[in-house]
């Protein structure tokens, strides 16, 4: 069965805010971005049927909501949870288990209120054979990698830096990003040293903040005020629970599944694909993206982003709302990547880009834990 | 200041736990087709035959990849900056580890550098395997 143009998404929205706001529980960010993406596509609460979120439980989110669905979904793999989100509200609607999907993403990732504790039980396997050697955190888990990378195929220092400034420049340009000030790739290696050889500039935001899609048949998706996005290809896989487990520290094997995937349902040539969103955690997730996606060979993403193919003039633009890195990061950012898809096939971007046609979002769970990748177009028949 | 965390072993794991305690290396290895593996499972993760054993390994391997963390996680303040390291076991396996007997600097540390098992006792229960390079007492 494929997913191709089946569904369409017809609201989308972030919170008003995607700052820093301790006023804000997480599941109430849950809310406000359902409520703004509700109005997004005119619709109400009592329209929707489906209900799919990560952190919060359906449940908890239903009940928020005042919403009795016929269908939920509480997969949670992390940031790219959101992608394989739409993945499963599209093979839902299209097996008639709900007719209106609203997914949300709602994350109190900087000011904590109303989320649940950090720590894992001592008898959890990470505890037993990671957690033991000191790990702080992503910066220490998700980084591993990037010495072999750097060792096998000469990747360099500034290069890495260069993911952080390419995309510092298109934060520049959206009001809404958070870090706006130019940067250069000798203020990101001398930014503070976060776990070598990750700097300080290099690694994503933390902040709160929500954002919601809803998703609806493609039959559908031309009776909604906004001109509908359509899913033409969707992927997911996953591949380990512990960094020190991946198969090639130089390579996602998740990514690669996942992308193929999407490839070969969407049926587009990576030449066609005119606009990118790449989860950048950290300045090597979008380089992993790169290659694993087949837009570079192994090894040959360092160049591409030092030679700013990805920023604004580039012939690559990636991440055009600043990024993880500098937009906004609530933690499960994959909800964003989206929304930024979204607002380039709207003409709605704050870096709007021009004829987009098609777009790319792709993200990444955990410390390259899972994958969700998801193509979208504008079009109704590509 | 918090402590670092202690974990627990479980059914599938107390054979390396124990190992632990005395100084050896206890990782798994499926007698069906034949790979070592880790982390402990009652079966083998490539092929899933239950006819699977322990052994002890040499304990040397060498550097895979690794960071140099500069933000203490509970309890490692003292040893800050700190070397969290994943090892390839010369029988094949992976697992983390952290490198000391050396300062932690990148000089120190080149990617594939030879290592060697050493252990480091935090309670009664449990010691755990900590890597150093090879020749370095």
């Amino acid at each position: 069965m494929s997913l191709r143009m089946s569904v369409a998404i017809v609201g989308a929205a972030e919170t008003d805010s995607v700052a820093i706001q301790p006023d804000k529980s997480a599941i109430q960010l849950h809310a406000e971005a359902a409520f703004n993406a509700l109005a997004d596509a005119g619709l109400t609460k009592d329209d929707v049927d489906g209900v799919l979120c990560a952190g919060q439980s359906p449940v908890q989110v239903a009940e928020y909501l005042g919403i009795t669905p016929t269908y939920v979904d509480g997969t949670s793999v992390g940031g790219c949870s959101y992608m394989l989100h739409v993945r499963h509200a599209a093979a839902a609607i299209k097996a008639g288990l709900c007719s209106v999907a609203l997914i949300t993403h709602g994350e109190s990732g900087r000011s904590r209120v109303g989320m649940s504790g950090w720590g894992r039980a001592p008898q959890n396997v990470g505890s037993q054979f990671e957690e033991v050697f000191g790990v702080a955190g992503p910066p220490t888990r998700f980084t591993v990698p990037i010495l072999r990378h750097m060792h096998e195929y000469g990747t360099t220092h500034e290069q890495l830096a260069s993911v952080a400034v390419a995309t510092r420049r298109w934060a520049e340009k959206n009001p809404r990003a958070m870090m706006r000030d130019p940067i250069t790739v000798e203020d990101v290696l001398n930014s503070r040293m976060i776990a070598y050889p990750i700097h300080l500039f290099e690694c994503c935001l933390v902040t709160d903040g929500g954002g919601a899609l809803i998703v609806v048949s493609a039959e559908r998706a031309k009776d909604f005020p906004k001109k509908p996005v359509y899913i033409m290809g969707t992927g997911e896989s996953t591949e380990h629970s512990m960094i020190s487990m991946m198969h090639d520290f130089t390579e996602s094997r998740a990514f690669k599944v996942s992308g193929k995937l999407a490839f070969d349902e969407a049926k587009i040539a990576h030449k066609d694909i005119d606009h990118a969103m790449f989860y950048d955690a950290f300045a090597h997730t979008p380089m992993f993206a790169l290659e694993a996606l087949g837009f570079v060979g192994k090894g040959e993403s360092g160049p591409f982003f030092e030679e700013m193919r990805t920023a604004p003039g580039g012939d690559f633009p990636l991440n055009t709302n600043g990024g993880g890195l500098s937009y906004t990061h609530t933690g499960m950012y994959g909800m964003f990547a989206i929304q930024e898809s979204m607002r380039q096939l709207r003409g709605e971007a704050a870096a709007q880009l021009p004829n987009v046609r098609t777009s790319i979002a792709h993200g990444v769970g955990g410390m390259f834990h899972a994958a969700g990748t998801l193509i979208l177009t504008n079009d109704d028949a590509p | 200041m918090p402590k670092r965390p202690i974990p627990q072993a479980t059914p599938e794991t107390a054979e390396y736990w124990d190992g632990a305690r005395r100084g050896e290396l206890r990782i798994q290895r499926c007698r069906s087709c034949g790979k070592a593996y880790f982390f402990p499972r009652p079966f083998c993760p490539n092929c899933s035959s239950k006819d699977v054993e322990w052994f002890t390994a040499s304990g040397k391997g060498k550097l895979y990849s690794y960071v140099i963390n500069h933000r203490a996680a509970y309890g490692f303040d003292d040893i800050t900056p700190y070397v969290i390291a994943v090892v390839q076991l010369d029988e094949g396996p992976r697992m983390m580890t952290n490198i000391v007997g050396i300062e932690a600097t990148p000089e120190n540390l080149p990617i594939d550098l030879p290592v060697e098992v050493t252990w480091e006792k935090l309670t009664d229960e449990i010691t755990i395997p900590l890597f150093k390079p090879q020749g370095v007492a």
